[in-house]
């Protein structure tokens, strides 16, 4: 399969195989893939340490910090902390790094298609 | 501080006004529904709101759609009575958001038209694929819908003071044959409308409540802690501080202790399969668009989960367990018995209304999703072969919207008083084990094919319902499983939720189905990549 950046413009066979084929394209896949699949991992990680925290180590979670606010309360409320903060920068990542190589991609593709 | 006495078959606060106050919400909704569904002409208008929603409008749309009863009054309630073991349901619900965020949102935006369905078998056989999604969508949407309307069963029975009676089925159908209304009328764009008002509503008024208590607290959430372990009863078997700490209702034994991350699992796989959330992806314009809607809703629904433990703590403290346990409605009842003990009658009213807005937006939501299911994948695709006008498919949706509201009612009425978030985790096991790994496989894994989603959604689909129906939710548990009597008693499966077994199930069926078929279509794949990344050919929005 050929992997010249510019085979996408030819006419023969599928044109979505030739930019699938592409180096542009591949980069934009791996650029993608780069940010979420370790993104995902980094935040079910972090979940399920707090899910086996609390049910296999009650006497630590219940460890009180200051006044009645303990450990699993401080955990918890870092899930939702953890939380916005990946949205925050997946926001930011697909605004600067993801959407304009996409959007250059697309134009091609729907330019070439019609 | 207001005594909240309960006996069966005693309203609190006066039925007038909260009828009064819901009957105005549904005139307002319904005057909004009818004046958008005046543009309702194609299939893009009546499933996916000509798509024309702007990312901020469906986010809040997601959000009303995705904070339902379960959310509302099952996790405020689950914190009033089990404490922080409560707090774990929506750490999961919230978390499992970045599932959708990051995975599947845009991908699916870019290469699907109204359902799941349609990602799912872009590049695989039709008939066989669009079956199971069908099948599987319809499960999940019903399972969520008999959790909604065992909600309102549960809100009747507080609120009108009725118990068992001929009164609360009836109100039960009025909120049935509402929502048919809501569906039928106003389609994608009237369901949308009343998930945005309704969503506003709610935040806004447990913002008001969650402000209330703190205050009451002087804005210091260790003295309401304090105030909530002091109103538990002095005989507690436990340490008098174990609300405050996890264990109380998942620590027990290393049985419940499994339980619990089974449950876990389920929470943060579930969100990102469920139909009717994915469905919510085909109402705006673009991959971007469906982004900002996953980001306005994760900020919306954490800031709700944030004030649910302040309601649900508060409920502890204001309302004690004992009286919430006593009420009509036990733990479902936590939130509005707060609400009445903050503000009286009014606000009971008022909050009321949400709760029921609440279970109208969500079971319009569930209505529409199965019923497009059915007439776009199983109808339309299937049983025409594509060959069908988009008006009769249309048809069809609202035959099957029907079929399916006359389905909530019966099902409502036999399912009062079980914990609503109780329910929908299960609803979550399923769409997590069903949908979820062929929805993963299919966007991100070249070799997958129709066999593999075949057997995994119904491997999925199958060993989540059976395990349910062969643990002790259904039987065998005494008072706290559907069936009470205790001669009735056929379970064997140990854990109340199926996921840590059925989830990786279903991914391995998914991996050995594909290892065993030598199917492979390398250039829908390309297609179907090169749309999911770059938005290439995407549905564009219908203009009128």
């Amino acid at each position: 399969m050929s992997t010249t950046p510019d085979a996408r413009t030819g006419g023969h066979g599928s044109s979505y195989e030739q930019v699938q084929a592409s180096a542009e394209f591949a980069q934009l896949r791996t650029r993608f893939r780069r940010f979420v699949f370790p993104m995902t991992a980094i935040f079910l990680t972090w979940y399920f340490l707090y899910v086996i925290l609390a049910a296999f180590a009650p006497s630590f979670m219940s460890t009180k910090l200051f006044g009645n606010i303990n450990i699993g309360l401080v955990i918890g409320l870092g899930q939702f902390l953890s939380t916005f903060i990946i949205t925050t920068l997946y926001a930011r990542w697909a605004d600067r790094h993801f959407d304009p190589a996409a959007e250059r991609l697309r134009a091609e593709v729907e330019g070439g298609a019609a | 501080m207001r005594t909240v006495a309960l006996a069966a078959g005693q309203a609190v606060g006066t039925p007038a006004v909260n009828i009064t106050i819901f009957v105005v919400f549904v005139l307002i909704t319904l005057g909004i529904v009818l004046t958008v569904s005046r543009n309702n002409r194609t299939a893009a208008d009546y499933y996916a709101g000509g798509r024309a929603f702007s990312g901020r409008q469906n986010g809040i749309a997601i959000s009303g759609d995705y904070l339902s009863a379960a959310s509302f009054l099952g996790i405020a309630g689950a914190i009033a009575i089990n404490g922080y073991d409560g707090f774990l349901y929506s750490i999961g619900f919230l978390v499992a958001w970045l599932v959708a965020l990051l995975l599947v949102a845009e991908l699916l935006r870019n290469t699907g038209k109204f359902t799941m369905a349609d990602v799912l078998s872009f590049r695989l056989r039709q008939a066989p694929v669009r079956t199971a999604a069908a099948i599987s969508t319809l499960a999940v949407s019903l399972f969520y819908l008999l959790a909604q309307m065992a909600g309102a069963g549960g809100l009747v029975n507080l609120l009108l003071g009725v118990e068992g009676t001929a009164a609360q089925n009836i109100t039960i159908a009025v909120v049935g044959v509402l929502m048919i209304v809501y569906v039928l009328v106003g389609g994608m764009k009237g369901t949308t409308w009343v998930q945005i008002i309704k969503a506003v509503l709610l935040i806004l008024g447990a913002s008001l409540m969650t402000a209330w208590v703190l205050a009451k607290v002087g804005l210091n959430l260790s003295t309401l802690f304090q105030h909530a372990v002091d109103a538990n009863p002095k005989d507690a078997p436990l340490a008098r501080d174990a609300v405050l700490n996890p264990g109380l209702k998942y620590g027990l034994d290393n049985l419940t202790k499994i339980d619990y991350i089974s449950l876990s699992i389920a929470l943060v796989l579930g969100t990102a399969g469920l139909p009717h959330v994915l469905m919510r992806f085909y109402t705006v314009p673009s991959a971007k668009e469906a982004r900002k809607s996953v980001i306005w809703a994760i900020w919306l629904i954490g800031l709700f989960y944030l004030f649910s433990l302040v309601l649900g703590f508060g409920a502890m403290w204001l309302v004690g367990p004992k009286t919430i346990l006593a009420a009509p409605g036990k733990a479902n009842s936590a939130a509005p018995l707060l609400a009445y003990e903050l503000g009286g009658t009014l606000l009971l009213g008022l909050i009321s209304a949400v709760a029921f807005a609440t279970i109208l937006a969500v079971v319009a939501g569930l209505t529409i999703t199965a019923s497009a299911s059915f007439a776009h994948d199983v109808y339309s695709n299937v049983i025409k072969k594509g060959q069908v006008n988009p008006d009769d498919e249309v048809k069809v949706a609202r035959i099957t919207a029907l079929v399916i509201g006359a389905l909530a009612v019966v099902g409502g009425i036999y399912a009062k008083d079980q914990n609503i978030a109780f329910l929908v985790a299960l609803a979550f096991a399923v769409a997590a084990s069903a949908n979820l790994p062929t929805i993963l496989y299919s966007l991100f894994w070249k070799r997958f094919n129709t066999r593999g989603a075949v057997w995994s959604i119904y491997g999925g689909l199958i060993s989540s319902i059976g395990l349910i129906a062969f643990s002790p939710v259904v039987s065998g548990n005494g008072a706290k499983s559907m069936i009470t009597d205790p001669s009735v008693d056929f379970h064997w499966f140990p854990l109340s939720n199926p996921g840590i077994v059925s989830v990786p199930l279903a991914f391995f069926l998914g991996w050995l189905g594909t290892m065993l078929s030598k199917e492979s279509n390398p250039e829908k794949y390309a297609e179907m990549e090169v749309r999911a990344l770059t938005g290439a050919g995407a549905e564009k929005a219908v203009s009128h």
